[in-house]
């Protein structure tokens, strides 16, 4: 399910966003060693996570748990991000893009092969991107609507000719649709993944847990361990209690930050805290005549003390926006102070616009984060003079039914998790009814310019959300692991769509 | 007799089909499309239209009723929406797991529950009697994942002695079978025990206040000499029925405990499937588990005439 911003991600607390390690080189040498054969010998490792894959084949079912199980581990893609948001080399060593922006040109590694012993070569990658387009049927496949032809030039140069100059289609590359897939390997996508990963899936047992095993053969630098095994849990207590009693080494994203204490006051482990790109949004139905009035929706947005409702609904662990940008993209500005919480201006604007008094359905998905935070937003904007009725929708087939398809809501909360996802959440087509042709005229523009104008626009386009108060944005979910002391290779930040086992190490 | 057993059978197939369209009806008006859940959020309205094709669910409901029924008969229980997976072996593989922990946790609650029970009833005016009563009331008011939770931290977590999850199947590694089963089967036992506890004792209760016991012990039978040669086959029969309907709850019992102790069981695919609206998978496992109810009702009624035979002719 999902699209541009992926649901079963959100289901279980951005499970997607806070796993998905930083993106990982293949070559990378924190991998211990890399030059005999098993730098870990035979060493296993397991860790905890929320979200089970439905199906192993991510071209027709969506949800963040698939690629974030096999992307970059067991499919690799041309190109993938590094810590701090860059798109670095992957299968592709270089690459070069033409003076009108329209074709790139990439150089190919010579020596990765798929698992089932078939070369990777450029007709593969041609095959990949066609088969986005044919045989796909996930919503995120349009972003490949963009490309005009792929072709090979020899078995290790494809360039890709694209219908107009798109920034955004190269960093969609990175994704789950850039993965590049044999065509003798597709037969059985849901049961059977063939990849150039330097892992191969090993066995599923549903319900259970999913195991890996280091691939031998891989091009690049070996995983440190021989096997890892993705175990998963559907409650918080059950993961935390898996750490504590060395069922598990990991917990890739943790659950209930409020019982962090019990690992952070024992030497046994080390909790990493960093970002995501999960923004938990306070969405406005910007189509309500209500939310017509921009003064009332500053004034909204001016009633929520966002650092208390941390506190308060989120034990304080995450990240102040102020916009719909991480830190970790290149556009990324602090606007924490466009609307600073101050209680007696939010009251006198709700006065002015006529909106005090009136009564907003709040109508919340039943996530945890969305429940807790939903208490404190109502208490918060009940003292400014508004009225606020909360209604819980079960989450993911009542709420996307209810408020994303039909958009029948005065406001809601939802933790947006996909990369880059400013555009596609405010737009007068999504759940948000935000049209604003101002808004449009940077997205376009930062979407066919250079580098530079991308950067520039960007960020005017995260300035004017902020400014014209499209939603309000509570707090950046962090990326949270708990691990056993002695584990290495742990991301500080969650940006990418997959959870890179390639670096862990002992 | 026969006739019993005819109208018995007449029961419990009647109960089966009003059951199948009772369950087929929730699914069809539970809010949310398996096809959109399962496409994602920006799916165009013509690709959800496209998968309802192919799951089917354009069909008039009548249809995919009878296509269903018509599958169960053949024990085809169909392929699932979102895994793409055969549903009848992935029930078959949960429900072991599943009776595995019923079946465990009915050994120890009628472990518990009949010594306890008996004790209570023939010492019913007495200190310790009264105190195993009370310890009873105390258990019955405890849900199984609340008990499973303490066992958890008392036994896992504090002392280490068992693993807080996780489950291995017996033909792979018995011994951690055995260690995985025990605190799961314990919280769903002793929850268990503790509510049959209170009928194993009024129905001996029951039993001591009979003619037959008072002339055993005229005979000069020490009291629960009595009571085992003469009173406990009587007390069984309420006892039986009760069991029953215990089954029923401890199988929703497995269904929480399951998730607490991390289980692959029926009681999680039923869950994964209410949140990936795998609305077939549903129908399938619910309507396992209410054949499993039923057979168990009919069995136990059978059981009734085998232990008290006035049952036989009083039909």
């Amino acid at each position: 399910m999902k699209s541009s911003f992926r649901i079963r991600a959100v289901a279980f607390v951005a499970s997607a966003a806070v796993l998905a390690l930083t993106a990982c080189s293949a070559g990378s040498s924190t991998s211990g060693g890399g030059s005999g054969s098993s730098p870990g010998g035979d060493q296993k490792l397991s860790i905890g996570l929320v979200a089970e894959p439905a199906s192993l084949d991510f071209t027709t079912t969506d949800g963040a748990a698939i690629p974030q199980v096999l992307l970059g581990n067991v499919y690799e893609t041309l190109v993938e991000q590094d810590d701090s948001g860059k798109i670095v080399p992957s299968l592709a060593k270089s690459w070069t893009v033409s003076p009108d922006r329209k074709t790139y040109t990439f150089d190919l590694v010579d020596n990765a092969k798929f698992t089932n012993g078939k070369q990777f070569t450029a007709g593969d990658a041609v095959f990949s991107i066609n088969r986005v387009k044919s045989a796909w049927t996930i919503s995120l496949k349009a972003a490949m609507d963009v490309v005009a032809q792929a072709k090979a030039l020899s078995p290790t140069q494809l360039q890709v000719t694209l219908a107009k100059p798109s920034n955004d289609w190269l960093f969609r590359m990175t994704t789950r649709i850039g993965a590049m897939f044999s065509e003798s390997g597709v037969s059985a996508l849901a049961t059977d993944p063939v990849g150039t990963g330097p892992f191969k899936f090993s066995k599923w047992n549903r319900g259970d847990s999913i195991v890996m095993v280091r691939n031998d053969d891989y091009w690049g630098s070996k995983p440190y361990f021989q096997q890892i095994t993705l175990k998963y849990f559907k409650d918080a207590t059950a993961l935390n209690n898996a750490l504590l009693t060395s069922t598990i080494n990991v917990i890739g994203t943790v659950q209930a930050p409020e019982a962090l204490s019990q690992f952070t006051s024992n030497d046994k482990y080390q909790v990493i805290e960093g970002t995501t790109n999960g923004e938990v949004l306070l969405s406005f139905n910007n189509s309500r005549p209500v939310f017509k009035d921009i003064r009332t929706r500053q004034a909204i947005r001016m009633a929520i003390d966002h650092k208390a409702l941390l506190d308060t609904c989120w034990a304080g662990r995450g990240k102040l926006i102020g916009s719909m940008v991480p830190p970790t993209d290149p556009w990324y500005e602090d606007l924490t102070g466009v609307a600073p919480f101050d209680l007696a201006k939010a009251k006198s604007l709700l006065q002015a616009s006529g909106a005090a008094g009136k009564t907003l359905r709040l109508r919340l998905p039943t996530l945890p984060y969305a429940t807790s935070c939903g208490q404190v937003v109502k208490s918060m904007l009940e003292q400014a003079g508004l009225k606020v009725q909360i209604d819980q929708l079960e989450f993911p087939a009542a709420w996307l039914t209810t408020v994303f398809k039909n958009a029948d809501y005065d406001m809601s909360i939802i933790a947006h998790v996909e990369p880059r996802d400013l555009g596609a959440v405010f737009n007068a087509k999504y759940y948000t009814r935000y049209d604003d042709p101002t808004l449009q005229g940077y997205l376009a523009a930062a979407d066919a310019g250079d580098e530079a104008a991308q950067v520039d626009n960007m960020k005017k386009a995260a300035r004017r959300l902020s400014e014209q108060a499209a939603g309000d944005w509570l707090f950046l979910i962090p990326n949270l692991i708990v691990a056993e002391k002695n584990i290495k290779g742990l991301p500080t930040n969650a940006i990418t769509e997959n959870f890179d086992l390639s670096k862990l190490a002992r | 007799m026969i006739l019993r057993l005819i109208e018995r059978t007449g029961v419990f197939l009647v109960s089966l089909a009003v059951s199948s369209v009772l369950v087929f009806a929730f699914m069809a008006v539970l809010p949310g499309d398996p096809a959109r859940v399962a496409l994602g959020v920006n799916a165009s309205d013509e690709a959800v239209a496209e998968l309802r094709r192919q799951f089917g669910l354009d069909r008039p409901l009548p249809t995919q009723y009878f296509d269903w029924l018509g599958g169960l008969l053949h024990g085809d229980l169909g392929t699932s929406y979102v895994s793409k997976v055969a549903i009848g072996p992935q029930v078959f593989d949960r429900l072991q797991v599943t009776l595995w922990l019923v079946v465990a946790g009915m050994v120890i609650a009628l472990v518990v529950a009949v010594p306890a029970g008996t004790v209570m009833a023939a010492r019913h005016r007495k200190i310790s009697g009264l105190a195993l009563s009370a310890v009873s009331q105390v258990g019955v008011a405890v849900p199984a994942f609340l008990a499973g939770i303490l066992l958890i931290v008392v036994f896992a977590v504090k002392l280490g002695w068992l693993p807080a999850n996780g489950w291995t199947p017996p033909a792979q590694d018995p011994g951690m079978f055995l260690k995985q089963l025990i605190l799961p089967a314990l919280s769903l036992g002793l929850v268990q025990g503790a509510v049959l506890t209170r009928y194993v004792r009024s129905a001996v209760l029951d039993v001591l206040r009979e003619d037959y016991l008072r002339t055993a012990r005229a005979k000069g039978l020490r009291p629960f000499q009595a009571l085992w040669r003469h009173g406990l086959r009587n007390a069984a029969v309420p006892v039986v029925t009760v069991l029953g309907l215990q089954l029923a709850t401890l199988l929703i019992g497995a269904v929480v405990v399951e998730r607490v102790f991390v289980i692959p069981g029926l009681g999680s695919l039923l869950l994964d499937g209410v949140s990936n609206r795998d609305l077939l998978l549903v129908q399938d496992v619910v309507m396992v588990l209410v054949l499993a109810v039923l057979l168990v009702n009919f069995i136990v009624d059978l059981l009734y005439v085998a232990l008290d035979p006035r049952l036989r002719t009083a039909s």
